[in-house]
């Protein structure tokens, strides 16, 4: 398949110029998964977008993962699309602590940015250089993470017949 | 040309103020426009020629607050929006109703999550309830009219 040429190239030209920037590969169905080191996530990145046979000019989504009772519990994922060579790879980054998160890709993809924004506001990890980490899609006084494992699932009981009465009575009806 | 020769001979006609204020209110009761998510459709088309809410004193929908008289709240509502529905229903005039249009609007539907308001009476005092997911324009319309009933058996002394 020209996929797996394309994705051992790629692999390739990572390894000879960062040795030691990949702790794993992962293949699921034709796609490939670089698991980077957190600290050369940025060299990586800036080296799949400016090498000439891999250009990857575009970054599709960042993508947080919480697996919670593993360590570490965050990991994140760069979907990388490239235009030009109709080629995408991910690249991911173990997080352990979120408030210690992975460098911003800003400097890389300016988009990075708005899409750290958004993993910030539901899933709590924050990235290093990214000033402008703040509440996109949740109110502004919102508490908490909602996407994280350990969140809250609903704050509402059902209401049957057998349990109406008892709801109801602590239900916060407005007032005109 | 005077009132009498338009009217024709209607004669006098006597009524409790009460009755005609309500017959008034219920006959010239002008929704708010609060489409937020597939109810809005069903409640584009019992507007529409089809079903035709004009028939019950509805032209048309207001999309100011100031103008309207009914609030018909069509959909989920999230927690970022709720300000918003109780900012609008704050601005409507005195006396103004509330319809809950469908399940999300009046107690979350599906979604049982962090998101959605479970039932937008904890933000504003809802008076009729319509069920359906979404509801059919009969059902709504029914709504409706089960409302415009609520209205007319008002008493003014609980206005003033």
């Amino acid at each position: 398949m020209a996929d797996n040429a394309a994705h051992e190239l790629i692999l390739n030209k990572v390894r000879d110029t960062f040795p030691e920037a990949v702790d794993e590969v992962i293949d699921f169905r034709g796609e490939r998964t670089l698991v980077v080191a957190q600290e050369s996530l940025a060299d990586v990145a800036r080296l799949l977008r400016d090498d000439e046979e891999t250009r990857f000019n575009m970054l599709e989504d960042i993508v947080a993962d919480d697996m919670l009772p593993d360590f570490p519990r965050f990991a994140v994922n760069y979907h990388l699309y490239s235009i030009p060579l109709n080629q995408r790879i991910r690249l991911r980054v173990a997080v352990e602590d979120p408030d210690d998160g992975p460098e911003t890709m800003g400097t890389v993809w300016p988009v990075a940015t708005w899409l750290e924004t958004e993993v910030w506001d539901l899933m709590g990890v924050t990235f290093k250089g990214n000033e402008k980490l703040r509440r996109l899609f949740l109110p502004e006084d919102w508490q908490g993470h909602p996407l994280r494992k350990d969140y809250p699932l609903g704050y509402e009981e059902v209401q049957f017949s057998f349990n109406w009465k008892a709801i109801d009575a602590k239900k916060p009806y407005a007032k005109d | 040309m005077g009132v009498e020769q338009k009217l024709g001979e209607m004669g006098i006609v006597t009524a409790r103020l009460e009755d005609l204020v309500n017959w008034g209110r219920t006959n010239a009761m002008w929704p708010m426009l609060f489409g937020l998510a597939c109810c809005a459709i069903e409640m584009m088309s019992s507007q529409a020629a089809h079903y035709d809410a004009s028939r019950f004193g509805m032209e048309l929908m207001r999309p100011s607050p100031r103008q309207s008289d009914l609030m018909i709240v069509a959909g989920r509502v999230s927690r970022k929006m709720a300000p918003v529905l109780r900012r609008l229903y704050d601005q409507m005039s005195a006396p103004k109703w509330v319809i809950a249009m469908g399940d999300c609007a009046s107690c979350g539907g599906i979604f049982n999550n962090y998101a959605i308001v479970q039932g937008v009476d904890e933000i504003v005092p809802v008076d009729v309830y319509v069920a359906g997911c979404p509801p059919r324009p009969e059902q709504l319309l029914d709504g409706i009219l089960s409302l415009h009933e609520k209205v007319r058996g008002e008493k003014l002394k609980d206005w003033a």
